[in-house]
């Protein structure tokens, strides 16, 4: 192992402005500038459409979703409807994929690969469904995944379910996938899962899969997204 | 000169197209999103190969494309 990859739990972030963190940080991997990146966080209570989404996958109207304070956005990865919101666990690694193999469907395996070993850590078996990117337990999704490639960096990534409220993906059909639930760590495991401890074990299972030397970095995330502001986006 | 959908993952013969970046006309540098692409499982941005203007653009919105298949025309 040689290649250094840095990663920074951010906490709570809002998804625009994570969004723009990850644009920022996109252009700078191409450009050279950083080195790959890994990002974790959690967003408050939202819901965002891939591009093969349908809005008609939002089975709450907007009256209610408002009443509840989760905004709806549209946005450039893989994939349909999802649902994001504190207690799961978003990974956003910025990769340049010329790096590791050049192949975008090895990459949404890869990350696959990450979660399933991960919650082995925990006891829990996940697998992959051919047809639908994802990790599931049983029939019952616990990380949707959606991927993004531009100049073959990737954005976007995955969101693991640790102790989400998982009523909230009632609002929505997860994923366009009827008949197929969505679970969390905290549901199989009965009780309140340790954020902190799935984060230092991401990282290290990222690490371990994607052969990158992990360097766990207090990021200062007001600092860059106060920048990213300031430069409007 | 032609720019051909590339390989984008092993087993994935064709994808989508989302929408284009450019218009026809538009100057770009090499490396530039020329325009997004849907597989099944991601969303991919072809970028372009050259330095140039895009005299025609092939593959219309919504298209499935084949690895290979031309999209677009440029002239450098």
């Amino acid at each position: 192992m040689n290649r250094e990859c840095r990663a920074a739990y951010l906490g709570l972030v809002d998804y625009q402005e994570a969004y723009r963190l990850q644009k920022k940080l996109l252009a700078q991997r191409i450009g050279g500038g950083i080195p790959d990146t890994l990002l974790l966080l959690q967003h408050p209570p939202v819901i965002t459409v891939g591009r093969r989404g349908a809005r008609d996958n939002i089975l709450a109207g907007s009256e209610l979703l408002s009443r509840e304070g989760i905004s709806v956005f549209e946005t450039d990865r893989g994939g349909d409807v999802t649902y994001h919101g504190p207690g799961q666990l978003v990974g956003y690694p910025i990769l340049d994929l010329r790096q590791h193999g050049m192949d975008v469907h090895r990459t949404v395996h890869l990350y696959e690969e990450v979660i399933i070993r991960l919650i082995s850590r925990y006891g829990l078996a996940g697998s992959r469904v051919p047809e639908y990117p994802g990790v599931w337990v049983g029939r019952e999704k616990i990380c949707a995944i959606g991927l993004g490639i531009s100049k073959w960096v990737s954005f976007h990534g995955f969101a693991l379910n640790v102790n989400t409220n998982l009523s909230h993906f009632g609002y929505i059909t997860p994923c366009g996938i009827t008949g197929r639930g969505v679970t969390s760590m905290s549901r199989l495991l009965g009780g309140e899962v340790a954020e902190a401890g799935v984060v230092e074990n991401v990282i290290d299972v990222f690490g371990r899969t994607f052969d990158l030397e992990m360097r766990h970095e207090e990021f200062d995330p007001d600092f860059i997204l106060q920048e990213v502001k300031s430069n409007g986006g | 000169m032609e720019v051909k959908l590339p390989f984008l993952a092993e087993g994935v013969e064709s994808c989508t197209v989302s929408f284009w970046h450019v218009n026809e006309g538009d100057t770009v540098e090499e490396g530039d999103d020329l325009v997004e692409m849907q597989t099944s499982k991601a969303v991919f941005n072809v970028p372009s190969p050259c330095a140039g203007t895009i005299s025609q653009i092939v593959a219309g919105e919504g298209d499935e494309v084949k690895v290979g298949d031309v999209i677009c025309m440029m002239e450098e």
